[in-house]
């Protein structure tokens, strides 16, 4: 298992997308540090010839026809839009 | 007959009342709403609830039911959804201040389903955020009380489900299973809560917390109720690639023919320190039971799944809740910061103000588990783990037909006693959570009660897609005991 060492709480949290206080990062950092020294144990289990499950009953190559089928009018796909003009959801500027 | 009678009543007598015209929806749903105005200003169970949307769906059973076009025994039964579940036109907040405002455009399967069969979805019911948490504390929005003590959790996740259903608020509830969440607030709260083998209920409409883990599950007041709604929304859908294409039986029929006896066992390791010694008794009490009506009890040992079900839970988890909770960034819907200096800045700002604390640990840890450098580490070994897990019960199975368990360490604890220590949180989902890896079915059922008066519930796991099975063997520990007559004063 890869050695310990605290999470390096700023760069995940920029891959997560969230920004964090000062005191959200001195608390987290410590209560997850908690966490990440318990499941250290996994450590202990022989995987060496294990294969990963990701799915109790695997189902494999589940297609579906190729039909079209209604989806969302308009109008329920933008009824929880922050902000909206013209049918479309409008955001903050993109590309300058 | 007197509303306090009624709204005790299994879902299956309702029913039959409904059958008879000895009873109308409305009335039925008249005192349910009745009773929730009474107590839920003290058990909280609901986030919102529509009087009159309710009653017209009463109404539009009656009707049916008049022209001789009853669709079932759910006809005209109120049917109480966890606030994860989504059904047209209502809120779908998960008690997450990021989801205070949506209105879900859509009705997830299970809800068409029960729609179909002519049931009520009656309110929204409170919840850990996103169902992240085991005591409903992690609510955005309030406190779900314990009915049968006010000052302690109902459990959680869908503590909201289990307190309304133990608190005669409605006499059946879909909750959410994904380390224990409909399981332990049914032991927490005194009622029956099954989690079905993943892939046997539909997961089109569960606002996903982690996708290999999720089931949706039924709670009410005896196990034939719970038999009557897993049947109502069991079974394949096309609109979930992982729902599993199996026939779904007449659970409620098969709970007749399966009398017994059956070979049980009891996992050696599951017994030990940390295990409260009140919630032991009743269990080994249960085991007690069985052995006397002819079941033969074997010991057996689930030595990766005791030890480490725990640890890769919080790995997998945590990875797999940090990539469906990427879809909240304010953009489409969602809360959307006020104050943003473009795209990018909006997600982190978006995010920081929607979420609360146990969700921003959550991704923060799934997303150290998948970053580059820790996956092998971490993610790859823990589906490893997995597997091994899986394997320990599969083992255990060769021998017996299912396992007895507790299904949490000790009864409801206080507001507040573990809100501290998430670390010591997560231990308690010990007896639960190794289901969701191994995609087992597990029940609980009221075994009996602490000195104290709180609820001791028996867990009951069961072969994959054997729900029938396991419901009869819950049924015959039932049917040899009076728990479900009993009922919280409140």
């Amino acid at each position: 298992m890869a050695n310990p060492t605290d999470i390096d709480i700023d760069y995940v949290a920029n891959l997560a997308r969230l920004a964090l206080t000062a005191q959200e990062k001195e608390t987290f950092s410590r209560q997850l540090g908690d966490v990440l020294r318990y499941v250290e144990k996994l450590g202990e289990v022989d995987v060496s010839q294990v294969e990963p499950t990701a799915h109790a009953f695997p189902l494999c190559n589940i297609w579906a026809d190729d039909v079209p089928l209604p989806g969302l009018s308009v109008e329920a796909a933008l009824r929880n839009a922050p902000e909206q003009r013209d049918n479309m959801v409008v955001v903050p500027i993109v590309v300058e | 007959m007197a509303d306090s009678e009624l709204i005790f009543k299994p879902a299956a007598e309702l029913a039959a009342l409904l059958a008879a015209k000895q009873l109308s929806s409305v009335e039925l749903t008249q005192a349910l709403i009745a009773r929730t105005r009474a107590v839920d200003d003290r058990v909280r169970a609901f986030n919102s609830f529509d009087e009159a949307d309710a009653l017209a769906q009463a109404r539009a059973s009656d009707a049916r039911r008049a022209a001789g076009q009853a669709r079932g025994a759910l006809d005209g039964l109120p049917v109480g959804f966890k606030d994860v579940i989504a059904v047209a036109g209502q809120p779908l907040t998960c008690s997450s201040r990021m989801l205070a405002n949506f209105v879900s455009p859509y009705d997830a399967t299970v809800t068409r389903k029960l729609k179909d069969a002519g049931a009520i979805p009656w309110g929204r019911l409170n919840m850990d955020e996103f169902a992240m948490g085991s005591s409903t504390e992690n609510s955005a929005f309030h406190q779900t009380a314990n009915p049968w003590d006010l000052e302690r959790v109902p459990g959680g996740s869908s503590g909201g489900a289990a307190a309304a259903v133990a608190a005669g608020e409605a006499p059946l509830a879909l909750g959410s299973d994904t380390g224990g969440s409909v399981r332990q607030p049914a032991s927490f709260c005194g009622v029956v809560g099954l989690k079905p083998t993943y892939g046997l209920v539909s997961r089109y409409g569960l606002v996903a917390f982690a996708s290999s883990l999720d089931q949706i599950g039924p709670l009410a007041r005896t196990v034939e109720d719970v038999a009557m709604l897993l049947g109502a929304i069991a079974g394949h859908d096309p609109l979930d690639s992982t729902s599993y294409p199996a026939p779904v039986p007449d659970y409620c029929a098969e709970l007749r023919v399966r009398p017994g006896p059956w070979k049980l066992g009891v996992p050696k390791e599951y017994f030990g320190a940390g295990l409260d010694a009140e919630v032991g008794g009743a269990v080994q009490a249960a085991i007690e039971f069985y052995r006397g009506t002819g079941c033969e009890i074997r010991e057996v040992s689930l030595p990766v799944a005791s030890s480490y079900a725990v640890a890769a839970y919080y790995i997998i988890a945590t990875a797999e809740a940090s990539s469906n909770l990427a879809r909240y960034d304010g953009v489409r819907y969602g809360h959307r910061a006020a104050e943003a200096t473009g795209a990018v800045d909006l997600y982190f700002k978006s995010r920081a103000e929607g979420f609360g604390p146990e969700v921003k640990r959550r991704i923060i840890l799934g997303t150290h588990m998948l970053s580059s450098g820790y996956y092998d580490a971490y993610y790859l070994r823990a589906q490893k783990v997995r597997t091994l897990i899986r394997n320990d019960f599969l083992r255990a199975f060769q021998e017996v037909d299912a396992l007895l368990a507790p299904v949490a360490p000790t009864a409801a604890f206080k507001i507040g006693e573990k809100a501290s220590d998430p670390l010591a949180m997560y231990l308690s989902d010990i007896y639960t959570i190794s289901l969701n890896l191994a995609g087992l079915p597990g029940i609980s059922i009221p075994c009996g009660f602490t000195r104290g008066g709180l609820p001791v519930g028996l867990q009951i796991i069961g072969q994959p897609f054997q729900e029938a099975r396991l419901l009869a063997i819950a049924r015959a520990y039932e049917q040899g005991h009076g728990w479900r007559g009993r009922h919280p004063t409140l």
